[in-house]
């Protein structure tokens, strides 16, 4: 059995293997071939014509979501619900995406500001009644989730809300205003991609919020609340507010990863209830499979990205796509288990040892 | 206004919102009761969404195999132990973060049933129906509470067992002493993490139960979507009994009406926007949480790890 710190990622490969390794069993034991299984993902994300711009398309929602939540993680905070604060992202950049008058880049921009807001007003529901009425924030961001997309439906079902005010379109049930085409994000064109210029604006996040944690007296207090709270309010970090402000700013993110949807190349160009279709969950799951670093959150927003586009492309093997969700699960809790194994042996060192002196 | 209350009586006034609300908060106790339990140890366990799905498909899937109800009942039990085995093993003998472990496992287990869903043919599954007689002849709720499937009768000798398993054994009192301070309770010879895990496990197995119920007792058949948060609002129904067994169960049946409620007024046609019913109990359990969590004591260590010598 290895042990110590140098064998971390030996026992990385064993349990990433072992996630892959389980789910080609479970792709083996309903029928399906698991090499099929895999060069359909590789098709379907990287080999195919384009493929590759569409991956880095979808990555950069997946990413702003990501990079959003390991704020409120930094800071000791648990927020769930980013399924919702994307959606509310979403209703608030069609919103007023669709009203404002204006040049479209200047709309744009107001665009992913509303959607800020609107992300960072439903986690905000979340801070407020974990800082005045001590619920915990793992189930209020989680219920909002639930009551998130009833609320998009209902804005759907007016006018005056979200709903299509084009009557002469004959299917406009349960979907919004055109998004106006000067307010999509351009498009970059690099070998025979096409990809959205969103993923540009992901990575600029990612990068200003890991210098922000890593090299800012904002960001080493927001880590060291996340540490040890009490030993961050000795040292005057004013708690309430931090945690507050940390859930708002993922919220925030959240939302903005919204509006990237509604106006870049990842989803229709209408606001639906279905509009986040799990890009917030996704997203959390690369924060936690990067366990809170940005430099690791890149390439874990780029499989997960890999493994929603390639998912497209199962159909032929006859393997549902469902199973790409095992898949992330899956990963999620191989990832866990290195260093959780590694920090058991060594509880387990100490005590022997310990035994060993008492003797 | 009279409209409004007209409208309350023709909802209220029937046998049928009852029923659906008995059958509902049989599904959030089994649930919900196994949650205290597991908070009383100390373990915030949010994967208790991902045991109510295992529990159901378990069910489903034991009885496409075996054709016995017993058994249906039996293997979504077991399903939902192995969610709970998992969670147990991976937060509180690996002390990796339990919120990630559970939503991890949330996600694997939609996932899983989804996906496995697609490669079985799932048929109807129903419990057969033992009416008492006499009780079920009382007027208004004698059908909701003595003339239910078999398996929600257990209930009522669930809720007194849980009652006397946590407050009148030794091992209730190591659970509560390793939530409340699982310090002292460490120096005291009290293996906590054991503890955590074995209420985990009972959590894990009793959500298997509900989760089973829902499918043979009240619809009869698998669907993708039959838990569908329902999990979520049973952590709710916990902070509502402030940690207590006896306001669990009220928030289980406060929970339970409420959502037979916008089940029986979309029933009968009143046109109240579809928004308001769907994310009715998620909203009330909000305004629930917003206004018991900050008046009621947690247990102490509640969703903090433990490992000796860290305090």
């Amino acid at each position: 059995m290895p042990s110590g710190a140098g064998s971390l990622t030996l026992w990385y490969i064993v349990s990433i293997g072992l996630a892959l390794g389980i789910s080609a069993l479970l792709v083996a034991a309903t029928g399906g071939s698991p090499s099929a299984v895999l060069s359909a993902l590789l098709d379907g994300s990287l080999r195919s014509p384009g493929a590759w711009g569409v991956t880095l398309t979808t990555m950069a929602p997946l990413l702003i979501v990501a990079t959003g939540t390991i704020i409120a993680t930094r800071a000791g905070l648990v927020n769930i619900g980013q399924e919702g604060q994307v959606l509310l992202g979403a209703m608030f950049a069609a919103y007023f995406s669709t009203r404002l008058p204006g040049p479209g880049a200047l709309v744009l921009v107001w665009s992913f500001i509303a959607a800020a807001v609107g992300g960072g007003l439903w986690a905000g529901i979340a801070a407020w009644l974990r800082i005045r009425r001590s619920v915990p924030e793992v189930l209020s961001t989680l219920l909002l989730v639930f009551i998130s997309v009833p609320l998009a439906l209902l804005g759907l079902r007016h006018r005056s809300l979200l709903l299509d005010r084009d009557k002469t379109r004959i299917n406009h049930v349960n979907s919004g205003d055109q998004i106006p085409a000067d307010t999509l994000l351009p498009d970059l064109h690099l070998f025979n991609n096409d990809i959205d210029s969103g993923i540009v604006l992901a990575v600029i996040f990612a990068v200003g919020v890991g210098w922000l944690l890593t090299r800012t007296l904002l960001g080493f207090r927001i880590r060291m609340l996340g540490l040890n709270q009490r030993t961050a309010q000795r040292f005057g970090v004013p708690s309430s507010s931090y945690l507050a402000g940390c859930l708002v700013a993922s919220g925030a993110f959240a939302g903005v990863a919204g509006a990237v949807l509604l106006h870049g190349g990842a989803s229709g160009d209408r606001m639906t209830g279905g509009m986040s279709s799990n890009f917030g969950w996704d997203g959390l799951l690369v924060a936690l499979l990067a366990r809170d670093k940005i430099s690791r959150v890149v390439p874990m927003a780029f499989v997960f990205a890999m493994l929603r586009t390639g998912s497209s492309f199962l159909a032929s093997t006859g393997v549902d796509r469902k199973m790409t969700n095992v898949v992330q699960a899956l990963l999620v809790l191989a990832i866990l288990l290195p260093s959780a194994l590694v920090a058991l042996q060594a509880r387990r060192r100490a005590s022997a040892a310990l035994e060993a002196v008492d003797q | 206004m009279s409209d409004f209350l007209s409208g309350f009586g023709d909802v209220f006034g029937g046998e049928a919102i009852y029923t659906s609300a008995f059958q509902l908060s049989v599904l959030f106790v089994f649930a919900a009761v196994g949650e205290f339990i597991a908070e009383r140890a100390g373990t915030l366990n949010i994967s208790i969404e991902g045991m109510l799905l295992a529990g159901a498909f378990g069910a489903s899937v034991g009885f496409h195999v075996t054709s016995t109800m017993v058994a249906a009942v039996a293997f979504g039990v077991l399903c939902g132990g192995a969610v709970a085995l998992v969670q147990g093993q991976m937060s509180h003998r690996l002390t990796a973060n339990q919120f990630v472990v559970g939503l991890a496992l949330n996600v694997l287990v939609l996932g899983l049933t989804a996906f496995l869903d697609t490669a079985i043919d799932l048929g109807q599954v129903r419990a057969s129906t033992w009416r008492i007689p006499g009780l079920a002849d009382i007027p208004l709720v004698g059908e909701a509470l003595f003339g239910r499937p078999w398996p929600a009768y257990l209930v009522y000798l669930f809720v007194p067992a849980a009652y006397w398993l946590v407050f009148r054994t030794r091992w209730g009192l190591e659970v509560r002493a390793s939530g409340d301070n699982p310090q002292a309770a460490d120096v005291s010879g009290i293996d906590v993490n054991a503890r955590r895990r074995q209420a985990i496990l009972l959590a894990g197995l009793t959500s298997g139960f509900g989760g089973a119920f829902i499918v043979v007792g009240q619809v009869g058949q698998y669907q993708p979507s039959i838990i569908n948060g329902r999990g979520f609002i049973a952590l709710a129904a916990v902070i509502f009994g402030g940690w207590t067994l006896r306001g669990t169960v009220m928030g289980c049946v406060v929970f339970g009406l409420v959502e037979a409620a916008t089940i029986a007024i979309s029933v009968k046609g009143y046109s109240v926007d579809p928004f308001i019913l769907d994310a009715a109990p998620y909203v009330v359990a909000l305004a629930v949480v917003l206004v018991f969590a900050s008046r009621v004591r947690p247990p102490k260590a509640l969703a903090q790890p433990f490992v000796r010598g860290l305090t």
